[in-house]
């Protein structure tokens, strides 16, 4: 079975490193004056070849201190506290708004337009905005940073979540009723487990938000640090070598998260005997 | 306590403008088997539901162990057997029967012996630790009987508790069931639209008939005690089952 899974994910990624190259060579060609080699080891690249990111990855992070401005694996570090912080905000937020909707009727039909409204208005907008105000609380840093996190992630978990708690059957319900258990018990023995099954895709999804977050949150707080502000001073200064290789380190950030939650999704079915 | 565990008197429930229920007059007596026959659509389920406070009569009288319903069912005097067994798939067997011992917070040890008490009842010793999606949906329906039976109520009320099983399984389940009373003094009140298993299991029959639900006739059975499946090959078996069809067709209740 390994096997079998393994192979189709080597042959996607040789064609995906195939087409790369092609592009790099086709988009890099008129920089490089025409020459094949040369369209591979540009300084700044307008597309960098894989192999050149790669190294530009190991450079920076096996090549460097890590408490070090020029370490990936420092700046990959402050992104990540905010993109944790942001995260256990958001699912606290989105956990006790799903578990508000699901219970309180006049809730439901009040603050689910307000919930789905609030992710149209782009981020990009809002970020600045929360510093500021943040900012004038006498609130830098980790706080802000967390907060735009945390109003990118809270949203799948609301969403998925209140779908969870409202998917025990009627069956399931009356039977409770029969024994006169009251809402918390209903809430406890029967919504919550049922939950679950809904839950963890949104823990996926809402730990990848959270990601997305926390690096748009350093592009307005002209922050020194994290994969955003790494990101934004790579395209000040056009280091596309620089940029591609923080991306880099993002996907592997956001991947780890998803990672994280798919371990504990294993825990937890486990636990169930084997299904979610 | 009284030898009557269920009288309704004149008993309505409507809903919208249908009928569910019209001038149902039903008296249970202790240690009875019920069943309540009829075409979809008589009101049978209805009844079970009002019985079990799961549904509010919107005319006339009804007491459950000489209470009301919802008395009834705060002091937990039945265990109810939907259609579908209604486990949770997340707990072992053992933990689904031992829920309701849970809810009225019984002491650990205790649920557990109870538990292994009922699961051994209906002969699913064995697969205690096993998660539900791991039996046979005739085993799940044993396990759901355990957990109606874990409370151990004085009354039992079964919604066509083996109408999705087939044939086999379900002649098996009727024989245990009926041992199972045999054994108990519990009172049954059982819906099924299966003429055979209405006659095999019950001391009465309650025929319905639909639009609006009203009872057409009650038919006291005379089959012996400890009666087994073979009995269905009986001429009393068979005048049994003629009476009950007869009733059904007399409320028009075939078309």
């Amino acid at each position: 079975m390994k096997e079998s899974r393994a192979l189709p994910i080597a042959v996607a990624l040789a064609i995906l490193l195939l087409l790369w190259y092609a592009a790099a060579v086709a988009l890099n060609w008129t920089q490089a004056n025409g020459d094949l080699l040369a369209t591979m080891s540009l300084a700044k690249p307008l597309l960098p070849a894989p192999h050149q990111i790669a190294v530009e990855f190991w450079n920076s992070t096996a090549g460097q201190r890590i408490d070090s401005k020029r370490s990936l694996i420092f700046h990959a570090a402050v992104t990540a506290s905010s993109m944790l912080a942001g995260f256990a905000l958001g699912v606290a937020i989105g956990l006790l708004l799903a578990i508000l909707l699901v219970h309180v009727r006049v809730l439901d039909r009040a603050l689910l337009p307000w919930i789905v409204a609030s992710q149209t208005v782009p981020i990009l907008a809002l970020a600045p905005m929360i510093v500021v105000v943040f900012g004038a609380a006498g609130l830098t840093g980790l706080v802000p940073k967390a907060v735009i996190s945390a109003y990118l992630s809270f949203f799948p978990v609301v969403i998925g979540v209140a779908k969870g708690l409202r998917a025990p059957d009627r069956l399931q319900l009356d039977l409770l009723h029969t024994y006169d258990a009251g809402r918390r018990r209903v809430f406890t023995v029967l919504r919550w487990p049922s939950a679950m099954r809904f839950l963890f895709p949104s823990l996926k999804v809402a730990i990848a938000a959270a990601t997305v977050g926390a690096i748009v949150a350093e592009l307005p707080t002209g922050a020194e640090s994290g994969l955003g502000a790494r990101l934004l001073a790579g395209s000040y200064y056009g280091q596309t070598l620089q940029i591609w290789a923080a991306l880099a380190m993002a996907s592997l950030l956001a991947a780890s998260g998803v990672g994280a939650v798919v371990l504990l999704e294993r825990l937890v079915i486990r636990a169930r005997g084997g299904r979610l | 306590m009284s030898d009557t565990t269920v009288e309704a008197r004149g008993l309505d429930l409507v809903f919208g403008d249908v009928a569910a229920l019209s001038e149902i007059d039903l008296t249970v007596a202790r240690g009875d088997f019920v069943s309540l026959i009829g075409p979809s659509g008589c009101g049978k389920t209805s009844l079970l539901r009002v019985v079990a406070d799961l549904a509010q009569p919107t005319g006339g009288t009804i007491l459950v162990n000489g209470t009301t319903p919802h008395a009834a069912r705060l002091a937990r005097a039945y265990g109810y057997v939907f259609q579908a067994p209604a486990l949770l798939p997340w707990r072992t067997v053992e933990r689904n029967v031992t829920l309701p011992l849970e809810i009225i917070g019984l002491p650990k040890d205790e649920r557990r012996a109870r538990a292994c008490q009922q699961l051994e009842s209906v002969g699913l010793a064995a697969f205690a630790r096993k998660f539900p999606w791991q039996l046979s949906g005739g085993m799940q329906q044993r396990a759901s009987i355990a957990r109606a039976l874990s409370l151990q109520p004085s009354l039992l009320l079964m919604d066509e508790p083996f109408g999705a099983l087939d044939e086999i399984t379900r002649d098996g389940l009727n024989l245990r069931l009926l041992r199972l009373w045999e054994a108990t003094n519990l009172t049954v009140l059982f819906v099924t639209h299966s003429i055979e298993e209405a006659a095999f299991l019950s001391s009465r029959i309650v025929v319905m008939s639909a639009r609006p639900g009203r009872i057409v006739e009650v038919i006291e059975s005379d089959l012996p005690r400890g009666r087994d499946l073979d009995i269905r090959d009986d001429a009393s078996f068979h005048a049994l089952a003629h009476r009950v069809r007869t009733a059904l067709r007399a409320g028009h209740s075939y078309g």
